[in-house]
C-alpha cells in the first residue's frame, strides 16, 4: 500500500476517529499515515454490529409477545450471548437458558436478578425495564 | 522520570510496548517490537469462538509480543493479575502513584471513550494507564487512539475484568529495570528464524500458512442457500478480524514489511528490502481479498465462497515462499 492508497473515505463506525496504518512512502520506505477509514472496514463493521440489533429486535418482539423475559432484552443488548452472560455471572449456561423463560424470571430471587444486572452493566430497575 | 508521551499506533499490544520502551529510554518502534517478538502470524480457531464464529488471528496470542521482548532486550516484565476486583484497583493505583506506566489488559466493549460500535467483547485490548486526573479517572493512553483519553475508574475496573474468552483477569504489567539496547546482529536473525517457524513448521495444521489453507477449506464449505445469512457474517467476521480488531488494512503484513526495513538497515543486509517488497505486495493481496469479501456481504458480487477460498489458497501459496524465502536471507 503506498501513501495515496490509505483509505480516506471515511468510515461512520469509526466515530470520527482517525486510525494508524502503513504505508509506502516515496523513498520505498513505509511509515505510519493517519487513515479516515476505509468502506471496506465500514462494511464489515455495520455488517456485525446489524446482526446484534437484529437479535435485541427480534427479542424484544418476542418479550412483547409474552415469549422471553426482558434477560434476553439487555443480553442482546449488551451484545452478549449466553455462553458469555453465563460466564460473566458464574452461572451454568442451563440455568441462564431457563432464566430466559419469562415465567421464570418473574420468579428470580433479589441476588439472582442482582447477580444479572451487574454483569450487564445496569441496576435492577433497567434489568426489568426494556421498554 | 520523564513526563509521559503518548503515541498512536497501528496494533495495541506492539504499540504499548514501544510507547512503554521509549518511556524507560529505549527507542524501539512500534514494528520493532512488533518483529523482534516474532508476533506475526496466522491462526484459524474454530473452536474458540467469538459471538458464535470462529477466530480468526493474524498475529500470535495476546502477551506474546509482551513476553518475547524480555529476552533480547534483557528486560524483566512483571504480570500481576487478580482474583478480586478492588485488589486490582488498590494495586494499579499505588503503582500510578509511585509514578509508574502501567500497561493493561481490557475488554474493548466496557471503554467508554471507544465509538460505539467498535465495542465488542474483545477481551484482549492492551493499554496503557499513566495516572489519574483530578476527578478519580485515569489517564490512558490507548495505542489505536491518536491523543490520549480518559475512562471513568468503574469503567476502566469493568474493562480489566471482563468474563469470556480470553478473560483478562485484571492483568496489569510493567517493566523491572531498564531495557537494553540489544545486539541488533544476534537478536534479530533469531527473531526472524523463529517467526518463519512458526508460519511454515507449526504441528498443528490450524496455525501458521496451514491455518489459511484450513480457513480456505471452512469457507469452502459455507451455504450459499438458506445459511446465506450465517455464511455472510463468518466472512465478515474474517475480514474485521483482520481489519477492525487492532489494526488497519492488511494490517499485520505491513508492520512486518516495517520491520524487515528497519532490520535491513540495521544488519546492513539489503535483501531484506527486497523481502519486504514482496511482503507488502501480499498485505495489498490480503486487502484484496477483504475488498472482495465486502462486495458480497454487500451483494455487490454474487455470494461465491469457493472465490474467497481460492483467493486464500493463492495468499497461502505466496507466504508459504516467502517465509521460505526469508528464512534463507536470515
Amino acid at each position: 500500500m503506498r501513501d495515496a492508497d490509505v483509505p480516506q473515505e471515511g468510515n461512520r463506525t469509526l466515530g470520527g476517529h482517525r486510525k494508524a496504518v502503513y504505508a509506502k512512502g516515496d523513498d520505498g520506505k513505509l511509515h505510519m499515515v493517519a487513515s479516515a477509514g476505509w468502506e471496506v472496514e465500514e462494511i464489515v463493521t455495520a455488517q456485525a454490529v446489524a446482526d446484534l440489533e437484529r437479535l435485541a429486535a427480534d427479542a424484544l418482539a418476542r418479550y412483547r409477545a409474552g415469549l422471553t423475559s426482558p434477560l434476553e432484552v439487555q443480553m442482546h443488548r449488551a451484545r452478549m450471548d449466553i455462553p458469555l452472560l453465563a460466564q460473566a455471572t458464574g452461572l451454568w449456561q442451563w440455568r441462564v437458558r431457563r432464566h430466559l423463560r419469562p415465567e421464570i424470571f418473574s420468579r428470580l430471587s433479589p441476588a439472582l436478578l442482582h447477580r444479572y444486572a451487574d454483569a450487564l452493566g445496569l441496576d435492577v430497575a433497567q434489568l426489568k425495564d426494556v421498554a | 522520570m520523564s513526563e509521559f508521551q503518548h503515541t498512536q499506533a497501528s496494533h495495541c499490544e506492539s504499540g504499548v510496548m514501544s510507547t512503554m520502551l521509549r518511556h524507560h529510554g529505549l527507542a524501539i518502534s512500534e514494528p520493532m517490537a512488533f518483529g523482534l517478538s516474532s508476533a506475526i502470524s496466522f491462526a484459524y480457531l474454530p473452536i474458540v469462538r467469538i459471538n458464535g464464529l470462529p477466530l480468526v488471528a493474524y498475529r500470535m496470542p495476546p502477551k506474546w509480543i509482551i513476553k518475547g521482548l524480555q529476552k533480547p532486550l534483557a528486560l524483566k516484565m512483571r504480570f500481576e493479575t487478580f482474583r478480586r476486583p478492588e485488589d486490582g484497583v488498590r494495586r494499579l493505583d499505588q503503582l500510578l502513584a509511585d509514578g509508574q506506566v502501567v500497561g493493561l489488559q481490557t475488554s474493548v466493549y466496557w471503554l467508554t471513550y471507544l465509538p460505539e460500535d467498535l465495542r465488542f467483547h474483545f477481551n484482549a485490548h492492551n493499554i496503557l494507564a499513566f495516572g489519574k486526573a483530578d476527578d478519580g479517572s485515569y489517564r490512558i493512553s490507548d495505542p489505536v487512539a491518536e491523543m490520549a483519553v480518559t475512562c471513568p475508574p468503574d469503567a476502566l475496573q469493568r474493562a480489566r475484568f471482563a468474563k469470556g474468552v480470553l478473560a483478562p483477569k485484571g492483568l496489569i504489567y510493567y517493566p523491572l529495570g531498564r531495557p537494553q539496547e540489544p545486539v541488533w546482529e544476534k537478536v534479530l536473525p533469531k527473531a526472524i528464524v523463529k517467526t518463519t517457524r512458526i508460519m511454515l513448521d507449526s504441528p498443528l495444521p490450524i496455525i501458521g500458512v496451514r491455518g489459511i489453507r484450513r480457513l480456505a477449506a471452512a469457507i469452502e464449505r459455507l451455504d450459499i442457500g438458506t445459511q446465506a445469512q450465517h455464511s455472510k457474517l463468518f466472512i465478515g467476521q474474517v475480514v474485521r478480524m483482520q481489519e477492525e480488531i487492532g489494526t488497519g488494512g492488511g494490517g499485520f503484513r505491513f508492520i512486518y514489511a516495517s520491520f524487515l526495513q528497519e532490520a535491513a538497515d540495521r544488519l546492513a543486509h539489503p535483501v531484506l528490502n527486497e523481502l519486504a517488497e514482496t511482503l507488502i505486495d501480499i498485505g495489498d493481496e490480503w486487502r484484496e481479498f477483504a475488498l472482495a469479501t465486502a462486495r458480497m456481504i454487500r451483494d455487490r458480487d454474487p455470494l461465491q465462497p469457493a472465490l474467497l477460498a481460492g483467493r486464500l489458497r493463492r495468499l497461502a501459496d505466496r507466504e508459504k515462499q516467502f517465509f521460505l524465502d526469508l528464512r534463507r536471507a536470515a
